[in-house]
């Protein structure tokens, strides 16, 4: 077989493959159709495509192919806003939302997989038209390591402590421990809520983690999880069991409140520990100078 | 779920008329407690609201 030609095949099947190893669907939901997969799968052998072909196009030499390769990269923007549309569009019809931050961040990360996949098919095929295909197999695996650990962001539980809350009543004031979430009305509701409900306190661990948590973002996406997993007794006309995450504005902490179908305080804890960070919400003061100078 | 109207006070009821005034609500007036939740509930599951509770004998329904 030509030289290119086993570059190009290798690289498109690494690239391929990575794609298809970053496709999860988990509880998260997303997605969940198979069109989803297939549309994914789809851009992604195109991605993969275009990735394998760059370095036998360079080494050719074809520097038209190149410049072509560079313009047709673009059309993955696309996938951002695809991904955008498609959630917002669903979300007016979701009870529990996931929130414009959280929308962002899949897409984000959507398209950012493209790249990736570019970046996997480009190494492998150059490694396969310079040396071997045999080399280029352990460079694809190395790839799709390395794309799968620069996925992979921080989550709650490493920004954050996660606690069992107390649900108590102070006359209709609903409160976790000492954070004040709502006023009920009805004596059932409140009764229900005393049976039924489940708190937990997050305390962030540093400023940044305070400042993330602040984010009304970041607690929608902690609570859609959440709900996603465990369920809640929110109905269409009943909103009044919603679930809510409020702080306590003097010690920055966030009290969580839920009334769930599946009511186990232990995976609720563990559900939101394992909650990704929102990369929009996410806190830098600590960063700066004077955050670190305000911190201490 | 979008709903329209948010944050305004849909309905008051009341046990006690004096408690409230002014216009531009609608005040659902209960003889006691029992009538009093019975109204409130009614009225959030039909206005798609939520029952609050003033601690002075006046619930409103409010939708967030």
């Amino acid at each position: 077989m030509e030289r290119y030609l086993v570059a190009i095949v290798v690289g498109i099947a690494a690239g391929f493959l990575d794609r298809l190893i970053m496709l999860r669907s988990d509880y998260r939901f997303y997605p969940t159709y198979p069109h989803g997969y297939l549309t994914h799968l789809a851009l992604g052998f195109i991605a993969a495509g275009l990735g394998a072909v760059a370095i036998p196009a360079i080494a050719k030499p074809d520097y038209v192919a190149v410049t072509f390769l560079a313009l047709a990269a673009q059309q993955f923007r696309e996938i951002r806003s695809m991904e955008r549309e498609t959630l917002s569009k669903l979300e007016e019809s979701k009870l529990i939302p996931r929130g414009p931050d959280y929308i962002e961040g899949i897409a984000r990360v959507f398209e950012a997989r493209n790249y990736l996949v570019i970046l996997t098919a480009m190494a492998s095929s150059a490694v396969a038209y310079w040396w071997r295909w045999e080399y280029a197999v352990i460079a694809a695996l190395l790839c799709i390591v390395f794309s799968t650990k620069l996925m992979g962001g921080s989550y709650i539980g490493e920004i954050a402590q996660v606690e069992k809350g107390e649900i108590i009543f102070d006359g209709s004031i609903l409160k976790v421990n000492d954070v004040i979430i709502m006023n009920v009305g009805l004596t059932e509701t409140r009764k229900k809520i005393m049976r039924e409900g489940m708190g937990i306190i997050i305390k962030p661990r540093d400023d940044n983690a305070r400042l993330t948590l602040d984010a009304p973002g970041q607690r929608m996406a902690i609570i859609h999880d959440v709900v996603s997993i465990l369920g809640s007794k929110v109905d269409v006309s009943e909103t009044e069991l919603r679930p809510l995450a409020r702080k306590q504005a003097d010690k920055g902490y966030l009290a969580l409140f839920l009334v769930a179908n599946e009511p186990d305080q232990e995976y609720f804890m563990e559900i939101v520990k394992r909650v990704p960070v929102i990369e929009s919400t996410r806190g830098t003061a600590l960063k700066s100078f004077f955050g670190r100078k305000a911190a201490d | 779920m979008n709903k329209g109207f948010k944050g305004g006070i849909l309905a008051i009821v009341t046990m006690d008329k004096d408690k409230v005034t002014g216009g531009g609500c609608p005040v659902f007036l209960a003889v006691d407690q029992k009538e009093q939740e019975k109204l409130g509930l009614f009225l959030a599951r039909i206005l798609d609201g939520i029952v609050h509770d003033l601690e002075n004998g006046v619930y409103f329904i409010c939708r967030h």
